[in-house]
């Protein structure tokens, strides 16, 4: 008899961070083998089930930075360290992080798309050498989004950040407008070898796409994460497929030649 | 091994077999249709050759003794997770070829996709055996041959209904001796039907524009058309997607149950994700969605089509909408963009 994949394991709560009103990252106790990129299906007994990316990992804990903004994600906000939340996983291809040694590398990451890239990007910034530069475009709507600001903060010691927010509000004297503008703006030393990573909401990612292009970037060269709806993470329930492919067995990241042949 | 029985010896059979089988068929369930006075052809346990219905097609497929519309996955009961049991007494379904072949649809989804194997599936899967019907005549919206879904090798005994009698083919040495019982020897080998009632012609992809064919003007007559039930969906045999559903026992939640539930990809709410995005909010995106998945992009996955041209959305759609009709429509206009 073949392993129940659906078996929702017991996860511990080890810590909640408040990142913004409607954004919090849960730590929690985990021991499996990750990559950056990888997403679980996390839940809660009697309430639900939802995917969810792995914004960040490390020796026995993995974080899931999670916005309130459903029945499951609005229960897990209500949970306090000790406790415990059931996931299964992890699914999902993640980043090849070897791809992009030794190569310039651009991450744009729009809102709660930073999360999938986080990890990713905090192993390049601790291992500085690994890359020829690292540029990182970050956006969110305003400043009450910003997710991570002391990393962000972190960040800029070692890769070039260009944080950005769609409209400023308060005493914000940061950056404005959306992370496209900033992408016409990035000087590329040799475009045709630089790799680039894209996240954030389909639009954004779409004409951040387009700006990289417009760069001279190869789409071979550019690499999208995919959001869509999930109910089994394992190639059964046929909610994220996109013509003959599978976000959730062949992705969540894909290369743009192949992202820019899915349509919906 | 071919054998002839009359219908009493086939009751026999039916009742003897029953001990360590539950025989399932199309049957008629009488005022059980969606209005009054009209009755419902679907599957059920039966127990004589009078229970079943050969005259007409099933509006559902039997599917669900693999795939149940509402399939409990596991009860939480506090830090336990108990996964309830199946019956254990295996199932004999009769079932045309398109039907059967449209099993091996739904294998490639769950056995076959990705690196896990679908549990709750396999589990039942594995005791599901097919006592074939013969079907060498089909009904008005069938397309079968075109599928390439009319024939099948995939059984343990095959039979054709005849006016008096019952001819089998024994395949699955687990049956002979009740046939050997209860029939006679004579010469049989089943034969499948050779062409459709609907003619239907399968697009040539090859060479084409997908882009193009996703943006042509022949998916918004269905935005007009289709009111979004998802019946076409949950009368197809080859059919899979599902979607997760909790519920709690108790307001504490100390005790409740994960279930998987059926789901459609014309139905409201299929790509809706929590935050507000959504795909394919025209129900003609969802048509072309459905249909380029069943005669297109599956068999580019597995190899083979996943429509198998049993008809049966064609015979429930509350708005006439004919999905072979669809698939002509298509054809030609592929046809036309190629010689442009």
């Amino acid at each position: 008899m073949c392993e129940n994949a659906y078996l929702t394991e017991p996860l511990k709560l080890i810590s909640i961070r408040k990142e913004t009103e409607i954004d919090f990252t849960f730590k929690v106790e985990y021991n499996k083998p990750l990559l950056p990129g990888q997403f679980l299906e996390l839940s809660i007994p009697g309430v639900g089930e939802a995917p969810i990316s792995v914004s960040d990992f490390g020796d026995g804990y993995l974080d899931l930075t999670i916005r309130k903004v459903g029945r499951v994600t609005e229960q897990i906000f209500e949970m306090r360290p000790g406790d415990v939340i059931y996931a299964r996983g992890p699914y999902g291809n993640g980043f090849d992080c070897k791809l992009y040694e030794n190569k310039d590398l651009i991450v744009v990451a729009g809102g709660t798309g930073l999360a999938p890239v986080k990890n990713l990007i905090n192993r390049f910034v601790s291992n500085k050498g690994l890359l020829k530069s690292f540029t990182l475009i970050i956006g969110f709507k305003s400043p009450e989004d910003i997710l991570f600001a002391d990393e962000i903060r972190q960040w800029e010691t070692s890769a070039n950040v260009c944080l950005t927010v769609d409209r400023a509000t308060g005493d914000w004297k940061g950056r404005t407008g959306l992370v496209t503008k900033y992408i016409e703006e990035l000087e590329i030393g040799d475009p045709a070898s630089a790799e680039a990573i894209v996240v954030g909401p389909p639009m954004m990612m779409k004409f951040a796409v387009l700006g990289l292009m417009k760069k001279n970037l190869p789409k071979q060269n550019i690499w999208v994460s995919f959001e869509r709806k999930m109910a089994c993470g394992i190639g059964k329930c046929g909610h994220c497929k996109i013509d003959d492919t599978y976000i959730c067995l062949d992705g969540p990241v894909f290369n743009y030649t192949k992202a820019e042949k899915l349509l919906d | 091994m071919g054998y002839k029985l009359s219908k009493t010896s086939f009751d026999r059979l039916l009742q003897a077999m029953s001990k360590r089988y539950v025989p399932v068929g199309p049957m008629c369930a009488k005022n059980a249709g969606a209005f009054s006075d009209t009755d419902s052809i679907r599957y059920g346990k039966i127990t004589s050759y009078a229970d079943l219905e050969l005259a007409q097609k099933s509006y559902f497929s039997p599917k669900e003794f693999v795939f149940p519309i509402r399939e409990t996955l596991f009860r939480f009961n506090g830090s336990n997770r108990e996964v309830p049991e199946v019956a254990a007494r295996p199932i004999a379904i009769f079932a045309r070829p398109c039907d059967i072949n449209g099993f091996n649809r739904l294998d490639s989804v769950f056995l076959e996709n990705g690196p896990e194997k679908d549990f709750y599936y396999a589990r039942r899967r594995k005791n599901i055996k097919f006592f074939m019907i013969e079907c060498l005549t089909g009904f008005e919206s069938c397309f079968c041959v075109t599928m390439k879904a009319n024939k099948t090798a995939d059984y343990s005994v095959a039979l054709r209904f005849g006016e008096d009698e019952i001819l089998a083919e024994v395949k699955d040495e687990e049956f002979i001796s009740l046939f050997e019982e209860y029939g006679e020897i004579i010469d049989y080998k089943p034969e499948f039907k050779e062409s459709d009632n609907a003619k239907v012609e399968l697009p040539n992809f090859e060479g084409v524009d997908l882009e193009a064919v996703f943006n042509h003007p022949l998916w918004k007559e269905y935005t007009q058309r289709c009111i979004a039930c998802g019946r076409c969906n949950t009368s197809c045999v080859t059919c899979s997607c599902f979607s997760m559903q909790d519920t709690a026992y108790d307001a504490a939640k100390t005790l409740s149950e994960r279930r998987r539930v059926w789901a459609g990809c014309h139905i409201d709410g299929f790509t809706d994700m929590a935050g507000g995005h959504s795909f394919r909010k025209n129900n003609g995106d969802r048509m072309r969605f459905k249909t380029m998945h069943k005669i297109y992009d599956f068999a580019a996955r597995f190899g083979r089509n996943m429509c198998v041209g049993c008809g049966r959305c064609d015979d429930v759609c509350p708005e006439y909408i004919s999905f072979s009709a669809c698939i002509n429509k298509l054809s030609e206009i592929i046809k036309e963009m190629k010689n442009v």
